[in-house]
């Protein structure tokens, strides 16, 4: 019902009105009840995403964590949550952000961060397939991509973005992992004069883009160049595949380039842009030497399974190009109404821009546009950035999709997934066509929508997902504060058929999924302790001791079902730092063990087997502290405990360590 | 063959007990598998294959070789030793007379393969009863054990820990 009033008022109102009209239509109408849409899922739903106890589920799905700062790791079909990855946020549970060894991981140019607002989990790829490898995720607050090694599911690399604010058209891959694309979403001045008027934005205010290259054989980060666009906002961004492997596209709004108000200033022209960087040019124009050194600073980040640890590095020069001097690198496609998604069909031939205010869908085609540059068919220029004539470009348009178009997902049959973000729905079009075939209702106001594989070249074309804004009355309801929502459909036949909602943490900006045997098997089960290079690993009891340096504690602490060794230590007085250097001896796959103590400012350590993690404790008081293993570990478990004795200043108490006396 | 064939049939025994036995002490989920797991126990008469269950089958024993037992001691102490003494019974049972207690094979598949053990073994599972806390696999490769095998020969011999 709610998609034919929406389609009678798109056709007689105006664009505009249109959109808000439909705006207050669905206030208006207000969530449906919960229990009430049993009738939109089909009969056969339960046994479609029912995976028996004990069995696994077909796809891992990385979820971005929203405002979490985390990644969540989810099943499909079930929709069970497994793991949530800390990435840019502290997290507690897992000392992530606690632990001295985990502290670098969050370090910035700004200090260190115990917050960021992640958004777009990207695979890593090879032949432009996921290979489950990385998963990378931008951090959209203060600039950095994070990495995360599927072998382990733990961050092992954050590198921070230097001349960019809100790093939000990131981080996307290029076909082989060349490299990992960055932008700025606020433009803001850059280089030395920075104190200058907001209002000076047209002249003063740039949008940087950043390429990070990925090492083949290690699989390190390092900012490679970056690009000095114009002083748009950059919104999304994909790269070529195929014959447009060499290319990325971004997507820009606000190129009024307003300062303020940008809800009603940014939305004057018709058409903004979306921006195809040739980065195969721009290797070459770097490898010539027209990138300018700039010397802003910025951090790298990285972990090392070895020692278990963090080291963040200062880092202080960057490589920049700019468009003027690079000629061919940087070309502006005109594209309706402020563009959110561009997505890049597998084919690597059509480049599907979406303008969120926009009446249509506008498909371009990579071809057409390398010819309408070889014949030089502008219309314009920005800031030296040639502007190719619409229509010289584009391939078609989707006519009257819906409305509020944002993201664009791809099948294996030559379909594409348009989420319409204020008519709350899927739309099912025929990539070579343009015509719609099929559309289903979402609950409530979709965002990003995810097919597994979905922005590859090899699509698994069994399911899509819905990244809902609006969770209304979905659950069961739980305050004020409501749960994000997530829905699945089966899109493996002609109609799209809602399977399962499921709930999810944080707003998941965008999730991707890729088959499990790919990531399944090579899961490291345990650290091996002989591989351990921690400098404060004990890696047997006979080397477990407790030491002083000046008022430095350091307690070489080790764990094994079910005890501590040591677990009497006296000599300790007030104004001393203690160091836990608690190293887990175990060597069987799910068994960590957890440390805690009395008092600590500071959150548990969950010390993984083989692993050494530190906790840094400053005692407040005299007297006898317990600490405890927090993690289940055996029927023993309870006893697995210990005490430590804080003497006053100054006292004669030595300092001795014991275990079993 | 013929061993695995009883271990199999053992196995199934024993790991149905083990189900009753769980689930008897710990609360355990499901009912129903104390029932099948009672009338299985009554068909099978447990069968002690002294050397155990896992990949070792037979250990060829020489003279005492010392390379071997400085090598086994130093695996012992890093990965055995937080749960292992000989003097006296800790996390595990005492490792004191253990070659005269137990065959070769039976240490080495109790140390190479603990978890089929607890599950198949009997004597693994009386010592689980008794200590209840697993033995873990320790991530020791074959050679490796054979040389912690030859550490427990010279203990057992008389030689210093």
């Amino acid at each position: 019902m709610k998609n034919k009033n929406q389609k009678s008022i798109y056709r007689t109102m105006t664009m505009v009105f249109g959109v808000l009209a439909s705006l207050s239509l669905l206030i208006a109408c207000g969530p449906k009840k919960g229990g009430g849409e049993s009738a939109m899922v089909g009969s056969d739903a339960a046994s479609k995403v029912y995976v028996a106890p004990g069995s696994y589920d077909e796809f891992y799905m990385f979820a971005s964590g929203g405002f979490s700062g985390q990644i969540s790791v989810y099943g499909l079909p079930s929709g069970r949550l497994f793991r949530v990855i800390p990435v840019f946020s502290v997290d507690a549970e897992k000392g992530w952000g606690f632990s001295e060894e985990s502290k670098p991981m969050l370090m910035t140019s700004y200090g260190s961060i115990p917050w960021d607002d992640a958004h777009h989990p990207e695979m890593s790829m090879t032949d432009g397939v996921p290979d489950g490898r990385f998963v990378f995720i931008n951090a959209n607050n203060t600039p950095r991509v994070a990495k995360i090694d599927l072998t382990t599911f733990k961050t092992t690399e954050i590198i921070e973005i230097p001349n960019s604010a809100g790093n939000h058209p990131s981080p996307f891959v290029t076909e082989n992992n060349e490299y990992i694309v960055a932008g700025t979403r606020f433009s803001v001045p850059v280089g030395a004069n920075l104190d200058v008027p907001i209002s000076s934005y047209k002249e003063n205010f740039k949008g940087m883009i950043s390429y990070i290259k990925l090492d083949k054989e290690s699989g390190n980060m390092d900012l490679a160049f970056q690009i000095l666009g114009p002083g748009f906002n950059f919104d999304l961004s994909h790269s070529g595949k195929n014959a447009s492997r060499e290319w990325s596209f971004f997507t820009c709004y606000n190129s009024e380039q307003a300062n303020t108000l940008l809800e009603a200033n940014a939305s004057q022209k018709d058409k903004d842009f979306i921006m195809a960087v040739n980065w195969k040019l721009a290797e070459k124009y770097i490898a010539e030497g027209k990138g300018k050194v700039m010397n802003t600073p910025y951090y790298h980040n990285r972990w090392d399974d070895a020692t278990h640890s963090a080291t963040a590095t200062l880092k202080n020069t960057q490589l920049v190009l700019d468009p003027k001097d690079c000629p061919g690198m940087i070309y502006l496609m005109p594209c309706p109404k402020s563009p959110h998604g561009v997505d890049v069909d597998p084919t690597g031939e059509y480049i599907v821009g979406a303008g969120k205010l926009a009446t249509v869908i506008p498909v371009f085609s990579y071809s057409k546009m390398i010819k309408a540059i070889e014949k030089k068919a502008f219309d314009g220029e920005v800031e030296g950035i040639p502007i190719i004539k619409y229509e010289e470009c584009l391939a078609g348009e989707v006519k009257k999709p819906g409305l509020g178009p944002l993201h664009t997902e791809f099948d294996d049959k030559g379909f594409a997934y348009t989420s319409m973000f204020v008519s709350s729905e899927i739309v099912k079009w025929n990539v070579a066509t343009r015509e719609v075939v099929d559309r289903a209702p979402t609950y409530y106001s979709i965002g990003h929508l995810m097919v597994p594989g979905g922005d590859s070249k090899k699509p698994w074309g069994k399911y899509v997902v819905a990244l809902n804004k609006i969770t209304k009355d979905r659950y069961l309801p739980t305050g004020p504060e409501l749960t994000q929502s997530a829905q699945l459909y089966d899109i493996s036949g002609d109609k799209m058929k809602l399977l399962l909602d499921f709930p999810t943490i944080g707003e998941p900006h965008y999730a991707q999924a890729i088959k499990a045997d790919l990531i399944k098997d090579k899961q490291v089960r345990v650290y091996k302790l002989e591989d351990n290079k921690h400098p404060y690993a004990a890696k047997k009891e006979k080397d477990t001791r407790v030491e002083r340096k000046g008022n430095e504690i350091h307690v070489y602490l080790t764990t094994i079902r079910s005890h501590f060794s040591p677990d009497n230590i006296e000599g300790v007085k007030l104004g001393d730092v203690v160091y836990w250097h608690v190293t887990n001896l175990e060597q069987d796959w799910d068994v960590p063990h957890g440390f805690a103590v009395t008092g600590a400012q500071n959150s548990e350590l969950l010390i993984m087997p083989g692993e050494t993690q530190t906790l840094k404790w400053i005692p407040q008081r005299v007297g006898i502290f317990p600490f405890y293993c927090t993690d289940f570990c055996s029927a023993l478990h309870q006893e697995m405990q210990g005490y430590i004795r804080v003497s006053p200043a100054g006292s004669a108490t030595p300092l001795t360590s014991s275990l079993g006396k | 063959m013929n061993t695995n064939t009883i271990n199999r049939v053992l196995g199934l025994a024993v790991i149905c007990s083990s189900f009753f036995f769980f689930s008897a002490c710990g609360g355990s989920e499901s009912p129903a598998t104390e029932g099948e797991g009672t009338s299985e126990t009554e068909v099978a008469e447990p069968v002690i294959t002294d050397k155990g269950v896992g990949p070792i089958s037979s250990v060829e024993l020489g003279e005492i070789d010392e390379v071997m037992v400085a090598r086994g001691k130093n695996v012992f102490e890093n990965k055995c030793s937080a749960c292992h003494k000989f003097s006296e019974k800790y996390v595990g049972p005492s490792l004191a007379g253990i070659t005269e207690r137990r065959k070769p094979e039976w240490i080495m598949n109790m140390i190479l393969n603990p978890e089929e053990m607890i599950d198949k073994d009997p004597v693994a599972q009386e010592l689980l009863e008794t200590y209840l806390t697993k033995m873990t696999f320790q991530d020791v490769t074959e050679d490796q054990t054979r040389n912690i095998l030859e550490y427990f020969r010279h203990i057992d011999n008389g030689g210093a820990e």
